[in-house]
């Protein structure tokens, strides 16, 4: 038989998990549960009169074609952002990890732009981009290139993908860098004294050496992608052209908060909840395995 | 909460020395208007402060439009909602329905017993804010309709008139680009300056149930052959660059101020803006006629905001309230806010005292917005607009216009969808006031 060793019981555990309990509750637990119960209800935005339907507001979602569309649009949005920040970061990370001199100062520029905030980051790139004041339509010009993003629906989604993933580089190639940085010397140079460039030593070695990393950047990016990116495209596009860079939580948030369309919103919110919540699990329970470590 | 904490305010300074404090009672007023016009309300309400001691009107800017109103719908739904709250005429439907949320303001001045004549207003101005029965629900503020802006130094130097008519219009832009200009003709805030104001400018119904005023069984019928044909030849006239779309709202204000396009409609309400970039000549004329459609025009719409005064404070507040909307709407306050803002006055005394100060002689044109409002006694057509869920109808219009400038779609193609959309957008209102 096993022998079990007892601990007098003691109230000090439960107290030291009660903050976390409590934030958990009201910050997570209770706004969801809110957010739950609206999406069964018809409600004018006062709260006057309101009526309980079920899975109406579900329904009237999975009938409309332009919030099916939204789905692609937001698979698609977040998997250029995602791809596009990490494999930037990456690169960058492997230059910054071979500098010698100056290091410091590379890095810290490097990183300076996670330090804006994302509707900061979006008013620049308005500024950037604007048709008629706008640098870069400028320059475009001379190529041939009439930009437009008002009118033209895949600059536009061109626009916020950039502003989203510069955005996120910086904190990509932070934890690239940290990653690349814990590798042991040694590897690396024993591969280069069996004859490795730069290039295969990067391939061969350091990319399969980081891929913890990138599995944790992928779900980090994706859910930056999937809902923090709502800064960028409300100051960049507010959705438009014709919905061209409405993503799910910017649709969560115009239908509700401008259109007042409590119930459908929260509808929405309550999707996009199940959806982030199957998307880890995903990741976690399959994706992990392929991962070295 | 408030009033508990006057009465003790009362009862401190009465106990302590008579007469040395009196407590003023503090009125919120939630508003939209950022910048120089931030500025201006701020000055109304000092000026209204200052004129008297009982009442304190405190006014906070709470975001554009949007923001300000989904402010004061939680802020109600919190049990916290200001006395009085600016909120954008695309808002009224929503708080109409909103029948113990709001205090209808002609019935808080008789409740106040204040003083009010409705026909000392611009009935253009006010018929949109009238129930069925003409009831005045919310008190107009800040109203402005489209206007055709023109750059008159580009029009001249192409050897053109200012244009009168759609086909004016088009002769205009070919002359504006082939004397050298980008492009000829650009307009924003689309849904309004060319559907709602489209629609009332030559007497056709946008919607069913006279617009929506007569009930929120309304429906949309604005994909037309008129409205069709307009857009459609708007939309090749994006070849050559004769049209060029700039965005939505106002984006598209600085091809205009730029120099880059020579004709631009939006609100007449964009004088300020326009006194400050253009560095060229400008004018203002009325909206062009269709002349396929109808044989003169019948009078534009209004757009921007109201005051409106929401429930559950208590009556002695209101007075004040009453006092506050007296001020706002006498002639000097009304005259110096039109004149300042390009907003179009909304009383005729207002009216007539800018033209008494030679206002209009002195800045030709201003006087534009007012002419094409009060062109005619309004029409169900032509009196105003009143749909749910508008906000997002507006938005639903916009998408598909993008689409129709983006050479996606026709203009028939276009219209049915929004109609669609924009038909089930109404029966979700509908069902969610019942």
């Amino acid at each position: 038989m096993l022998k079990r060793v007892h601990f007098p019981s003691s109230l000090l555990p439960y107290l030291l998990v009660a903050p976390q309990i409590a934030i958990t509750l009201v910050f997570f637990i209770w706004p969801a549960s809110q957010a739950v119960y609206q999406s069964f209800l018809i409600e004018d935005a006062f709260g006057l009169s309101t009526e309980f339907v079920w899975f109406e507001n579900f329904e009237l979602l999975f009938e409309d074609d332009i919030y099916l569309a939204t789905f692609g649009r937001t698979i698609f949005f977040s998997a250029a952002v995602a791809i596009l920040s990490m494999s930037m970061a990456l690169i960058l990370a492997g230059f910054a990890d071979r500098v010698v001199r100056g290091a410091t100062a590379y890095r810290t520029l490097l990183i300076w732009p996670y330090a804006v905030a994302p509707v900061l980051a979006g008013a620049l790139w308005v500024f950037m981009f604007n048709p008629t004041l706008g640098i870069f339509p400028y320059i475009l010009d001379f190529v041939g290139v009439d930009w437009n993003h008002y009118l033209n629906g895949n600059q536009a989604m061109a626009l916020v993908v950039f502003a989203s993933a510069w955005k996120q580089i910086a904190y990509n190639f932070l934890f690239y860098l940290a990653a690349m940085q814990s590798i042991p010397r040694s590897v690396i140079e024993a591969a280069a004294i069996d004859g490795a460039g730069p290039i295969r030593r990067f391939k061969d070695f350091i990319f399969p050496l980081v891929s913890p990393t990138t599995f944790f950047l992928l779900v980090i990016n994706a859910v930056y992608a999937f809902f923090e990116t709502f800064g960028i495209i409300h100051a960049v596009t507010q959705g438009g052209p014709a919905n061209s860079t409405t993503i799910l939580v910017y649709k969560v948030f115009n239908d509700g908060f401008v259109g007042l369309d409590l119930g459908g919103s929260a509808a929405q919110s309550v999707i996009l909840m199940v959806l982030v919540i199957a998307m880890t699990v995903v990741q976690f329970r399959f994706v992990e395995r392929r991962v070295q470590y | 909460m408030g009033v508990s904490k006057i009465a003790l305010t009362c009862a401190l300074a009465t106990g302590l020395t008579a007469g040395a404090a009196w407590a003023e009672t503090e009125i919120q007023w939630w508003h939209a208007m950022g910048g120089a016009n931030g500025e201006r309300v701020d000055k109304i309400a000092a000026d209204f402060n200052a004129s008297q001691s009982d009442y304190k009107i405190v006014p906070t800017y709470k975001g554009n439009y949007t923001e300000t109103m989904t402010a004061a719908v939680a802020a109600f739904r919190a049990g916290e909602q200001p006395h009085l709250v600016q909120v954008f005429e695309v808002g009224t439907a929503t708080m109409m329905a909103a029948k113990g949320a709001i205090y209808p303001v002609e019935q808080m001045m008789a409740d106040a017993g204040e003083p009010f004549d409705k026909s000392d207003y611009l009935p253009a101005v006010i018929s949109y804010y009238q129930t069925p029965e003409g009831e005045l629900l919310s008190m107009p503020f800040n109203s402005s309709t489209p206007v055709m802006w023109y750059n008159a130094d580009a029009l001249e130097a192409a050897g053109v008139d200012v244009p009168e008519t759609w086909d004016d219009v088009k002769t205009a832009a070919q002359a504006l680009v082939d004397n050298g200009m980008e492009c000829g003709l650009s307009f924003g805030w689309q849904s309004w300056v060319m559907i709602e104001n489209f629609s009332a400018w030559h007497n056709m119904e946008m919607g069913t149930k006279e617009n929506g005023f007569a009930g929120f069984d309304t429906e949309f019928v604005f994909n037309n052959d008129k409205v069709e044909a307009r857009l459609d030849d708007i939309a090749s006239m994006s070849e050559g660059n004769l049209f060029k779309y700039g965005g939505r709202r106002g984006d598209s204000l600085p091809l205009f101020t730029n120099g880059e396009c020579g004709m631009w409609m939006n609100s007449s309400a964009y004088y300020g803006s326009m006194v400050e970039q253009a560095k060229f000549k400008f004018g203002q004329t009325m909206l062009p006629l269709d002349t396929s459609v109808a044989d003169a025009p019948q009078n534009s719409i209004i757009g921007g905001a109201t005051l409106w005064a929401l429930a559950g404070h208590e009556a002695e507040e209101y007075k004040g309230l009453a006092k506050f909307m007296t001020y706002l709407s006498s002639a000097e306050v009304q005259a110096w806010w039109h004149q300042e803002t390009g907003y179009v006055p909304i009383t005729t005394a207002a009216y007539e005292l800018s033209k008494e100060q030679g206002f209009y002689d002195k800045n030709p044109g201003t006087d534009t917005a007012i002419k094409q409002l009060s062109l005619n006694t309004p029409t169900p057509n032509s009196r105003g607009i009143r749909f749910g869920n508008f906000v997002q109808v507006r938005d639903v219009i916009n998408e598909e216009l993008e689409a129709l400038w983006a050479g996606d779609k026709t203009a028939a193609e276009a219209l049915d969808t929004a109609v669609e959309r924009g038909n089930a957008l109404l029966r979700k209102f509908e069902r969610s006031v019942k």
